[in-house]
């Protein structure tokens, strides 16, 4: 019998609460508190409490996500930070890799670095790229730094030395004196936080951990001390970007492991309903109302990788933010949204996004003086919300508004009338939702073939048929809960960490002890990280080695054995690269050697297989009729026609519904197209099935 | 037909315009993921794009650089001038790096597929990539001829079929440093052809498409109309500008006459110097390529590039002149004064539209080829040591020209689209150390905004063993321009470590013990210097990128606590 679980997810808008209590669950809403945040849980965990019926004493754990790094970043609210660097590489983090994420505009803005030039000093060291020291560390010019330190009142520290990631001494050498001369102000240094090649990835993560240390330690600590005199007593932990849980000690060490807790939870919520269902690929879809994110989901585990980008000014493209090299859950976040503002460029084409009307002003149809055309608008132009019950009844959608906002901005332009412009802007947005799929599966080796997709946030389960029309998807799935599925999402995480480390070695003189000895000290730390949180849980170890083709530029994940590797393995191993390279890439390059980059291992606790799982058979299929009907313009041919509408709470197990029509929920809608028939599994979940062409 | 057919068919034609722009950005990430040069995949130094039957590039992908964008653009009709689309087959795959064919010099190759539907030719998939070794005397200006400059591959089938033409590859693997990643590269360069194929076909069964025709005139025909349109926002004229390039045997002048009219710019380079006997020429695509690069970021930046955006875009070039080299003139580091005519496209641009443009930049990649080893000190030099064999190329860059209503990028890529390698992994690749690479204070060209800064950098061998640069840098005697009394950029510097200065052209060797300095050049300045925000110049002071001395001299601002 497990004990009560409660999971809180921060996000811009709305904190979310998820509570497991006796196998029910209950979930709620409240509004972020952002000059506060740890308020705005306090608030949601009572309310929580009292619509649970369940008291403090009796929650057994507490996991918990936030935004609030990521924000600091975005808003450049973090610590005054300086960055003590190797000499002559003062600006690694100002230069980046030299170019221009859009190669025609004039006027682009790069991002500014978090620490600015007078605040990135040189010290006096430098290592070679197999950690020989070149030049002896200058522990007197280290010194020397500190009355400026002390002056500009600096409060937090990054190190980045080159190499260091080879040899930490120096980095290491630096942190000791500036304990001892300035023993408040937190220091991270770039070996301990992204040990791994590529100097400009590396420090940028440095700076960005220590740039939101002060801050999320603070709010930690805080929000620890808050739940205790609640009542709360209760472990807490924290999700980590890369899918995992951590406690409290590790997350104020390395906070900038704690951006996109978030969509991490929505993927591992994805994940779960993959398992209970039994689905081995899956793919992510979560529409909220400012971007969809989308996630490969294959053996009921979120698709991993090793960089990120925070903070983009440039339009969500790709290369206009900060690089980040931790461990991540893998997604494509693009602008498309429920709020994603439609409009026409100078050939006349259409565009929707990423600028978005976000949740004030809000889509023109929420009648708060948004005058532009916003995906919400289309949606409704085309009959797919009731006006009346939006969102469980609690705002009425101004359908006048939203016609006169495609007309103004969309349809005059085209000569289209204000239900064809919103047909336009929707097969536009799905559109664009397929392709940032398509070059995702592209990027990650794999296809659609064959995989269902799980719809959710509130735009997911209105877009999903027609995006997996788009990729050929035929299968889709929309559990419940989707409103809150990252809440859902942490209550299903592992305890876990991930340790990686760079050490570069020609497959050809593969040097198994140097390997054992570096896999052993990566097992050793990740334990420890774990061990505090884990509570005696039997714990899993995955290692995986990063390989490419000597003289190739990206390198892929190859599995390793769980063991201590002898002379026999590393025939296996090659062997292992070879069969996943085919599978990336359909054709190995026959005669070339084989440079391994870097090493992963992660320890986590083992997934809870107590789950409830979807019952399989035949199920008797109770007929069910629709509470009404809705005039509907359908985006692939135009026309109208009148479409089934069923309240999702209504549907019994095992009812089976054809479309044309829509299920409605307080949070979200499920379209069931034409060509797509839907059932309810024993969990009530909906399945829709595309019928063959 | 009904409004409502008409207005689908309007909606469908725009969706399908926009799937076609992404099976061409498929087509550049599979390039990037799966190529071997370091070119392609870390400097990114390519372009793919789809072509109508008649050869016009209808859509490519916005991965890529420019000089290979729009040289490609052109490259497909010679292609089809060969080998007819009526000749070619399913899993055919043609190959040139023939610089007046393709895209201007040996190291680049361009491939090109057919692409068929229903047993159908209806396209064609092309695309570029820079190869780091294509043999003969590597990447640099010290050729005579072209012949000199590497292997010469005329247009040819590389697969016949699926069934690769192994005579071909056995010529690239003998001729090559680096046969390997060349022959990967051309294995990559088919592959994401191939894969782009595969996309169209789903696309077109999807949209139950026979031809792509239909489409190819409603994305020339909108394309057309929206560049015509941004042209005729224009004041009409003729405007000129010249631009200097230090040159291999003496400076060397580009110069333009750039005439507005109604549907089209007409560019003339009447009055360019004459060719050089070394490979800084420049073949007539790729001056084609960068001058309309230039103009189009000023005039109509958001129009895709296609067949039909670029061609009111007209340029006479006089034969004889450096920016018409005819076969054989060498051409290898055509960049070098290639990537000017961006600069010398604004500075006509400016007397029509002076708020579109910005001050001149660094422009000019310095892209050093580092080379030790047997081939630089010979087998041996008796008791003294010699570096490991290594040959290596990085991209770096100077500072942009100041905008009009921000400061230029600091040691950032323009015109060229490419990236950086982490110094990281250069040392990983090659036994270098890179003791310095950092922003070079008053480099910026003052101003009302201020130039870009440049970089410094700083290479030895491990153990300071000799090795030799095959140098192809410019902007070192003649330094970026400001504008509207902005003030010119820093010029580059290339020296010894030791003391003296090297040839901004040409292989040299770095003794044993010496280092090589480069000094990049910052970009230009945009207007009075002397009316630049006084915080803008007391934050460039506290950052050490404008120094005490100039804040006062050029800004006439005192910055007498630069910590305050």
């Amino acid at each position: 019998m497990q004990a009560s679980r409660l999971a809180v997810d921060i996000g811009g808008t709305f904190t979310d609460l998820a509570l497991e209590h006796q196998g029910g669950r209950t979930t709620i809403k409240v509004l972020t508190t952002p000059a506060a945040p740890e308020q705005g849980v306090l608030d949601g965990v009572r309310a929580i409490l009292t619509a649970a019926g369940v008291a403090a004493g009796e929650i057994g754990l507490i996991v918990h996500g936030t935004t609030l790094a990521t924000n600091a970043i975005i808003e450049r609210k973090g610590a005054k930070t300086a960055l003590l660097t190797t000499e002559g590489f003062r600006d690694v983090i100002a230069m980046g890799n030299e170019s221009r994420y859009d190669q025609y505009d004039l006027d682009i803005v790069l991002p500014r670095p978090l620490v600015p030039r007078y605040l990135r000093l040189p010290v006096p060291e430098r290592l070679d790229n197999t950690g020989k020291v070149l030049r002896p560390l200058d522990e007197a010019a280290v010194r020397a730094l500190i009355p400026t330190l002390r002056a500009e009142g600096v409060e937090a520290i990054a190190v980045g030395f080159l190499h260091a990631f080879v040899n930490p001494d120096h980095e290491r050498r630096v942190r000791a004196i500036l304990a001892e001369e300035l023993p408040d102000v937190p220091v991270s240094i770039s070996s301990e936080v992204s040990p791994e090649m590529r100097e400009w990835e590396r420090f940028s993560t440095t700076v960005a951990n220590a740039y939101v240390q002060p801050m999320m330690a603070r709010y930690l600590r805080r929000l620890e001390a808050d739940l205790r005199t609640q009542g709360l007593n209760a472990p807490l932990f924290l999700m980590m970007s890369g899918g995992g849980l951590t406690t409290i000690d590790t997350a104020c060490r390395f906070p900038i492991r704690l951006v996109e807790s978030g969509p991490a939870g929505g993927a591992i919520f994805s994940a779960h309903i993959a398992r209970q269902c039994g689905l081995e690929n899956v793919l992510s879809f979560d529409m909220g109302g400012t971007t969809a994110k989308i996630c490969l989901i294959d053996a009921f585990k979120p698709q991993t990788a090793r960089t990120f980008e925070v903070a983009r000014v440039g339009r969500f493209r790709k290369g206009s933010g900060l690089p980040l090299r931790i461990p991540v859950i893998e997604m494509v976040e693009i602008g498309a949204g429920g709020g994603s503002i439609a409009h026409v460029d100078s050939l006349g084409r259409i565009g929707v996004g990423p600028e978005s009307a976000g949740a004030d002003p809000g889509p023109a149809c929420y009648g708060r003086g948004g005058t532009h055309p916003a995906v919400t608008d289309a949606n409704l132009s085309l009959g797919r919300y009731d006006p009346a019950t939006f969102a469980g009844g609690s705002m009425t959608l101004d359908t006048a508004a939203a016609h006169d906002a495609l007309l103004a901005d969309v349809g005059s332009k085209l000569a289209l009338t204000a239900e064809m412009a919103g047909l336009a802007v929707i097969e536009m947005v799905d559109e664009n939702m397929a392709n940032a799929a398509r070059v995702h599966a592209i990027e990650s080796g794999k296809t659609y073939e064959g995989r269902t997709l799980i719809a959710f946030g509130g735009g997911g389960p209105v877009h999903a048929c027609r995006v997996a029309e788009k990729i050929g998807i035929t299968r889709v799935l929309v559990p419940s809960g989707a409103g809150v599925g990252s809440a859902i999402g942490f209550l299903r995480a592992p305890v876990g960490y991930e340790v990686v480390r760079s050490l570069y070695q020609r497959f050809s003189r593969f040097d198994v002890q140097a390997v054992n000895g570096l896999l052993v000290s990566m097992r050793d730390e990740a334990i420890a990280a774990v061990r505090p949180g884990s509570f005696g849980a039997p714990l899993s170890e995955v290692r995986t080695a990063y390989m490419r083709y000597v003289g190739q530029g990206h390198e892929i994940p190859v599995p390793l054995p769980t063991k201590i590797l002898g002379p026999d393995d590393v025939a296996d191993i090659r062997a292992a690269y070879d069969r996943e390279y085919a599978r990336f890439y359909d054709r190995p390059v026959p005669g070339s050697d084989v440079e391994i980059m870097s090493y992963a291992v992660v320890v986590a606790t083992i997934a809870d297989a107590a789950e409830e799982t979807r019952a399989s058979g035949t199920l008797f299929v109770p007929e069910v009729a629709p509470s009404r009907t809705q005039p509907v313009r359908d985006t692939v041919t135009g026309e109208v026609s009148d479409w089934g509408i069923y309240p999702r709470a209504s549907l019994p197990v095992g009812a089976r519904i054809q479309g044309p029509a829509i299920v409605t929920e307080d949070e979200t809608s499920t379209l069931i197209g034409p060509a797509w028939s839907a059932t309810v599994d024993t969990l009530g979940y909906l399945e829709l099935t595309r019928e063959a062409a | 037909m009904s409004h409502q057919t008409h207005a689908m068919a309007q909606i469908q034609r725009q969706i399908m315009w926009n799937r076609l722009i992404a099976v061409v950005e498929e087509q550049a990430q599979i390039m990037i993921r799966t190529a071997f040069s370091t070119t392609v995949r870390e400097a990114g130094d390519l372009s793919a794009g789809i072509f109508d039957r008649q050869g016009r590039m209808m859509a490519q992908a916005v991965t890529g650089t420019p000089g290979h964008v729009n040289s490609m653009a052109e490259s497909v009709g010679h292609f089809l001038l060969k080998f007819p689309l009526s000749s070619m087959r399913p899993g055919d795959h043609y190959i040139t790096n023939d610089p007046w064919l393709g895209t201007g010099h040996l190291h680049d190759l361009t491939v090109v597929t057919p692409a068929f539907h229903n047993g159908i030719a209806v396209g064609i998939f092309a695309n570029t990539a820079h190869v780091i070794d294509i043999g003969g005397l590597g990447m640099g200006p010290e050729g005579r001829s072209v012949f000199e400059e590497g292997m010469y591959i005329p247009i040819v089938k590389c697969f016949d079929r699926g069934v690769p033409n192994e005579t071909f590859f056995d010529f690239m693997r003998v001729g090559s440093r680096l046969p390997v990643e060349l022959e990967g590269d051309i294995y990559s360069l088919c592959a994401c052809n191939d894969a782009a194929v595969r996309r169209l076909v789903e696309m077109m069964d999807e949209f139950e498409m026979d031809s792509l025709d239909p489409l190819a005139e409603f994305v020339f025909d909108l394309s057309h109309r929206a560049t015509l349109a941004e042209i005729a926002k224009l004041p009409k004229g003729v405007f000129g500008g010249e631009i200097w390039s230090d040159g291999y045997e003496q400076p060397v002048r580009l110069q333009a006459s750039m005439s507005i009219l109604d549907d089209a710019i007409e560019v003339d380079f009447a009055g360019t110097s004459g060719l050089s006997s070394r490979g800084i020429n420049v073949p007539p695509a790729y001056c084609r390529a960068y001058a309309s690069f230039g103009i189009k970021c000023v005039v109509a930046p958001e129009i895709p590039n296609n067949w039909a955006s670029l061609a009111p875009f007209r340029m006479k070039i006089p034969e004889g002149c450096i920016l018409n080299a005819p076969r054989p003139y060498p051409v290898s580091v055509r960049h070098v004064i290639g990537h000017l005519l961006p600069d010398l496209m604004m500075g006509c641009l400016h007397q029509a539209v002076p708020d579109r443009v910005t001050a001149e930049g660094a422009s000019s990649l310095w892209n050093p080829p580092l080379r030790g080893g047997s081939s630089v000190s010979g087998q041996s030099r008796g008791n003294k040591p010699v570096i490991a064999d290594f040959e290596i190329i990085t991209f770096n860059s100077g500072g942009t020209g100041a905008r009009r209503t921000a400061d230029g990028l600091d040691a950032t890529a323009f015109p060229s689209g490419v990236r950086t390698m982490p110094v990281e992994a250069t040392e990983n690749v090659a036994p270098l150390i890179v003791w310095r690479k950092e922003l070079k204070p008053d480099s910026g060209g003052a101003g009302r905004t201020r130039g870009g800064v440049g970089q410094i950098m700083e290479f030895a061998t491990k153990g300071d063993l000799e090795f030799a640069v095959n140098a192809s840098f410019d902007r070192i005697g003649h330094a970026p321009k400001g504008r509207e009394g902005g003030l010119d950029g820093g010029n580059g510097v290339v020296r010894f470590k030791s003391g003296g200065l090297l040839r901004t052209k040409g292989y040299q060797v770095v003794p044993d013990g010496d280092r090589l300095i480069l000094e990049l050049p910052g970009g230009a300045g945009m207007g009075d210097p002397t009316t630049r925000d006084p915080a803008a110049v007391a934050r460039d002071v506290r950052d050490g990128l404008v120094s005490v001395a100039n804040a006062k001299a050029l800004y006439n601002v005192d910055v007498s606590n630069p910590k305050g």
